[in-house]
């Protein structure tokens, strides 16, 4: 068949919950614009159910992605990383319509993406040395702090820098335990979207990463009143619903990484990780000090 | 209306031979199957919102028997149990009682003494539950001895390997036997095993043949196998008893058991018996949910509707 008489296949973007491609529960889409305001493709506009829903699927991963041994864990997001790497040319074509980037700029933002998975997968085990440690006690025990994940995250992701901002909130929540609830940038949702394919197919077990599509100021209040959401990352709210977030959050004391800007093409460092971690420290008893201060 | 009353003298005839009670059964119409799960699924389909959904979650907490019925089951867990029926929801002391707890007969004089004076009752299940493959006698004596420990109601399962080699006699005598020993003392349930009936003729039969027995509730499921209960097979329920009445005027009792996991499916089923059988079933006395994880989701949406925020299972007991 000659290429005149094709009709070209449309892609149908979808929300990514709970490992799965659902429409937004409400049936609701909304028209996504390039930077030029021309037409790209139709998103869902989620609703406060497809939260509900994301939180649910979020949960039950919780106890299988926190209970996997951190080298698993960094594994799978190297896997991730090499999946990013095989599907460049598309994320590049949709980094490069949805922030206006030249076809250049924009392969340079993917490869940093890539990079920053690269980045985190290596600190999943690594991360522990640097929080955690032994503590010396004026007593006969062992005293061990631990970083541990926090649980369900909801994350507000960057309204501006829609892939490789996307890649720098989610990596450092997952690479420690914890799974998220992703509210993608309203403008841009597209790159976020398809990141929920290239996850589906890098053995992250369906639920640790989940992905919605829509208004921030929808979605937010209620996943931060959300009783079984634990932190929420207010990254990519506007100041007067960081406010509102903040203070829905503070009902049962969830962790919030305050609004900020951030230069994302910067060293990321480890502060993302550990706003999402606890320490648990364990007192391990050694037997009775002897005359000489120690029993060992 | 009468409530209670048996209704065997009505069925006197019927039930003198095996051939006039298989001819009897087997005379019931047919049960359309499309039709009736095509119903079953329209009903599904309504939207139960704001005051009506609460009054329904508060109904079916007041209508579920919390089960537990495990082998690994301890006193410490009926009365765990036992204080969860009481009060589901201890920090909203408005959450109604739960209808009954259901625990296996030794554990009967436990749930008994810690759900004492709170008006929930004290079910149990007997007659060699779940399989019931026991002899008679070993059924009657397993009855007498969850009735004299304080059940309030007995939950029988029927022999259905009878039943499906067509000996409904003898299942209607085993139902009848079970009766006579439950007599004013306890409310008979009787379990179909509804997944193991296979065709809904069966379970149109076999609801029938309980009725006729003496049942003053008849029962999907007993949970312990793959299919439980279901709206289309509660739907056929509702209809033999709603045609029942209609015909004796004896009122019988519904019981789904198990697979009911979430709110949206309780009020599912709620809307099924206002849509079948009336405002008359919509109460504790004659329809009971059996569930256990189902008592969790209804306070999590108790708590969504009262406050506004949703709960999550952090503020539910683990059981």
């Amino acid at each position: 068949m000659s290429d005149q008489n094709r009709l070209s296949v449309f892609k149908t973007y979808k929300l990514y919950v709970g490992g799965k491609f659902p429409r937004s529960e409400s049936g609701r889409v909304y028209e996504v614009q390039d930077h030029k305001g021309k037409w790209l493709a139709n998103a869902p506009l989620s609703s406060r159910k497809d939260a509900r829903d994301a939180v649910v699927a979020a949960r039950k991963a919780f106890g299988g992605w926190s209970g996997a041994t951190a080298y698993n864990r960094g594994q799978i997001l190297y896997r991730v990383a090499e999946m990013l790497e095989g599907r460049k040319s598309q994320f590049v074509r949709e980094v490069a319509h949805a922030e206006g980037l030249s076809k250049a700029k924009a392969a340079e933002v993917v490869e940093a993406a890539v990079d920053r998975w690269v980045w985190y997968a290596g600190w999943t085990d690594k991360i522990g040395q640097v929080v955690g440690g032994a503590n010396p006690v004026a007593g006969p025990f062992f005293n061990l702090s631990t970083p541990e994940p926090t649980g369900v995250v909801t994350v507000v992701a960057p309204q501006e820098s829609s892939f490789l901002g996307l890649v720098s909130v989610i990596a450092p929540v997952i690479a420690t335990g914890n799974t998220a609830v992703v509210i993608a940038s309203e403008k841009a949702p597209l790159p976020a979207l398809s990141l929920g394919e290239v996850l589906a197919t890098s053995d992250l077990p369906g639920g640790v990463v989940n992905i919605l599509s829509g208004k921030a100021a929808e979605m937010g209040p209620h996943l931060a009143a959300h009783q079984d959401v634990n932190a929420i990352d207010l990254t990519g709210a506007d100041a007067d619903l960081a406010r509102e977030l903040e203070i829905a959050a503070a009902d049962n004391l969830k962790r919030v990484l305050r609004r900020r800007t951030e230069d994302f093409t910067g060293s990321p460092g480890t502060d993302r990780m550990t706003a999402f971690l606890e320490t648990k420290t364990v007192w391990h008893p050694t037997g009775s000090l002897g005359a000489s201060g120690s029993a060992y | 209306m009468p409530t209670t009353a048996s209704a065997a003298s009505a069925f006197a005839d019927v039930t003198t031979s095996e051939s006039a009670l298989r001819r009897f059964l087997h005379g019931l119409p047919g049960v359309d199957a499309v039709g009736l799960e095509a119903r079953a699924a329209s009903l599904g389909t309504r939207s139960i919102k704001t005051t009506a959904k609460a009054y329904a979650i508060d109904l079916a907490i007041s209508m579920i028997d919390l089960t537990t019925l495990e082998g690994a089951d301890t006193p410490g867990k009926v009365r765990a149990l036992a204080a969860k029926a009481v009060h589901p929801d201890p920090t909203d002391r408005t959450t109604p009682t739960t209808a009954a707890v259901c625990v296996y007969p030794d554990m009967v004089a436990t749930a008994k003494a810690a759900l004492a004076g709170s008006g929930v009752k004290v079910a149990s299940v007997a007659t060699a539950f779940p399989a019931g493959r026991a002899a008679l006698p070993v059924k009657l004596a397993d009855t007498r001895d969850a009735i004299a420990a304080g059940a309030d109601e007995i939950d029988m399962v029927i022999d259905r390997g009878a039943f499906l080699a067509g000996r409904y006699l003898e299942v209607f005598e085993q139902i009848s036997a079970v009766k006579a020993e439950c007599g004013d003392r306890a409310r008979l349930k009787v379990i179909f095993e509804t997944g193991e009936l296979s065709t809904y003729d069966n379970i149109r039969r076999a609801s029938w043949l309980g009725m006729m027995a003496g049942a003053d509730f008849i029962k999907t499921s007993t949970g312990k196998v793959a299919v439980n209960a279901t709206p289309a097979n509660t739907l056929l329920m509702l209809e033999a008893v709603r045609d029942f009445r209609a015909q004796t005027g004896v009122q019988i009792g519904v019981k789904p058991a198990g697979g009911i996991r979430n709110t949206k499916d309780a009020v599912k089923f709620l809307v099924l018996v206002n849509e079948t059988v009336g405002e008359d079933w919509l109460d504790n006395h004659w329809f009971r949910f059996g569930a256990s994880s189902l008592l969790n989701d209804l306070l999590m949406q108790r708590q969504k509707l009262a406050t506004g925020r949703y709960s999550g299972p952090d503020y539910v007991t683990v059981d």
